[in-house]
């Protein structure tokens, strides 16, 4: 049986990605992974960079909501979401529709093209 | 005026005006927030009346309107990265939890095809303003199912218009059985335990006969799990109304 999406990402939790780039959007006969977290303890939360194996190929990835609640007064989304990144930064798709927090606002440095790219804010 | 005899007319007292007096009638009525109850325990009653001093002297700055769960609330909370650093959250109102200063209330709200559920603390300084724009009461006090329920139960227009409420009096019930996604769901929500009267099971009778096995019917004769909480709600009721009347 297939268990519900676990809390914080971790190693080996499948996630959603959710902006409207090529790889994400294909159907593929497994769903994307999550191999590596960039984070000193291996849990990543919303705003930490992680490593996805997507359609056979390893792909960095940003992770804008989470299933596990956090601080009050933050969105909870009810599936982990996910936005593919290149190495240096820059998101591969080019609209995100589903509303990311806004909590991201506070990096504007490195996510400015994200958050540019970004629709909805909650 | 044309009188009959030439002299004014005789004079007639203005009639009485009637006066419903609808101040004694509404405190009968009158709502209690379910944080202003101190739980049951052992802690000093002083602190829980020291955090009822904070939460009355919160409130007469700022309105908290009268809400049960299944309301559809519209917040608006400070935020320095939002642009015009405010932002506006609208979603119904799932459960309230916590006890004085920390009673929090979860919103939940579909947007875009994604779930997203913010639990916001009542008395929170960053809170602008909170309006309540449908008034309705459902048959359980914890609409937590709600996340494994169709998703057009929880999309709410963002732009909604507070629906006009007719009475100042009852506060109507939505008795809407809630059809849900396939199982697995996040809780086994047929079983007794949760006791949930607002979904349409549409389980098979044998599953449903299996969900009973987890039933506890002693529960509710157990004397050592009773609060009453009769007096204890009149006595903060009366210091309420002493503190706001000041």
């Amino acid at each position: 049986s297939i268990t519900g999406a676990c809390q914080a990402i971790q190693k080996l939790t499948r996630v959603r990605v959710v902006d409207n780039s090529a790889l994400g959007n294909t159907p593929y006969h497994r769903p994307p992974k999550c191999i590596h977290v960039y984070n000193k303890t291996g849990v990543g939360k919303v705003g930490d960079k992680i490593l996805l194996a997507i359609k056979g190929e390893k792909k960095k990835a940003l992770i804008v909501g989470q299933k596990m609640p956090g601080p009050t007064m933050t969105p909870r989304f009810d599936s982990n979401n996910v936005v593919l990144i290149e190495d240096n930064g820059n998101p591969i798709g080019t609209r995100i529709k589903t509303p990311i927090p806004y909590t991201l606002r506070r990096r504007e440095g490195e996510f400015s093209k994200l958050l540019a790219i970004a629709r909805n804010f909650v | 005026r044309v009188s009959s005899d030439g002299k004014p007319p005789k004079f007639q007292p203005p009639p009485k005006p009637v006066i419903i007096d609808r101040k004694t009638q509404k405190e009968e009525r009158r709502f209690l927030s379910p944080e202003f109850i101190p739980p049951r325990g052992r802690t000093d009653p002083l602190k829980y009346y020291l955090e009822r001093k904070d939460m009355i002297q919160r409130r007469k700055v700022f309105n908290i309107p009268e809400f049960y769960v299944g309301h559809v609330l519209a917040v608006t909370t400070a935020d320095p990265y939002a642009s015009d650093k405010s932002k506006r959250f609208v979603g119904i109102c799932i459960q309230r939890g916590g006890k004085g200063l920390g009673a929090t209330f979860v919103l939940r709200n579909v947007i875009e095809d994604q779930g997203v559920e913010i639990c916001y603390e009542l008395y929170s300084p960053r809170i602008q303003a909170i309006e309540v724009l449908k008034l309705e009461k459902r048959l359980d006090e914890n609409l937590m199912y709600l996340r494994d329920a169709l998703p057009e139960y929880s999309t709410f227009d963002v732009n909604m218009k507070p629906v006009p409420r007719m009475d100042h009096e009852d506060i109507p019930v939505n008795k809407l059985q809630v059809r849900m996604k396939p199982k697995p769901w996040s809780k086994r929500w047929e079983r007794p335990k949760y006791n949930i009267k607002g979904i349409k099971f549409e389980l098979p009778e044998h599953k449903m006969k299996a969900a009973q096995k987890w039933s506890q019917p002693w529960l509710e004769f157990d004397m050592l799990r009773e609060y009453d909480t009769s007096k204890i709600e009149e006595k903060i009721r009366k210091e309420l109304r002493e503190e706001l009347e000041k």
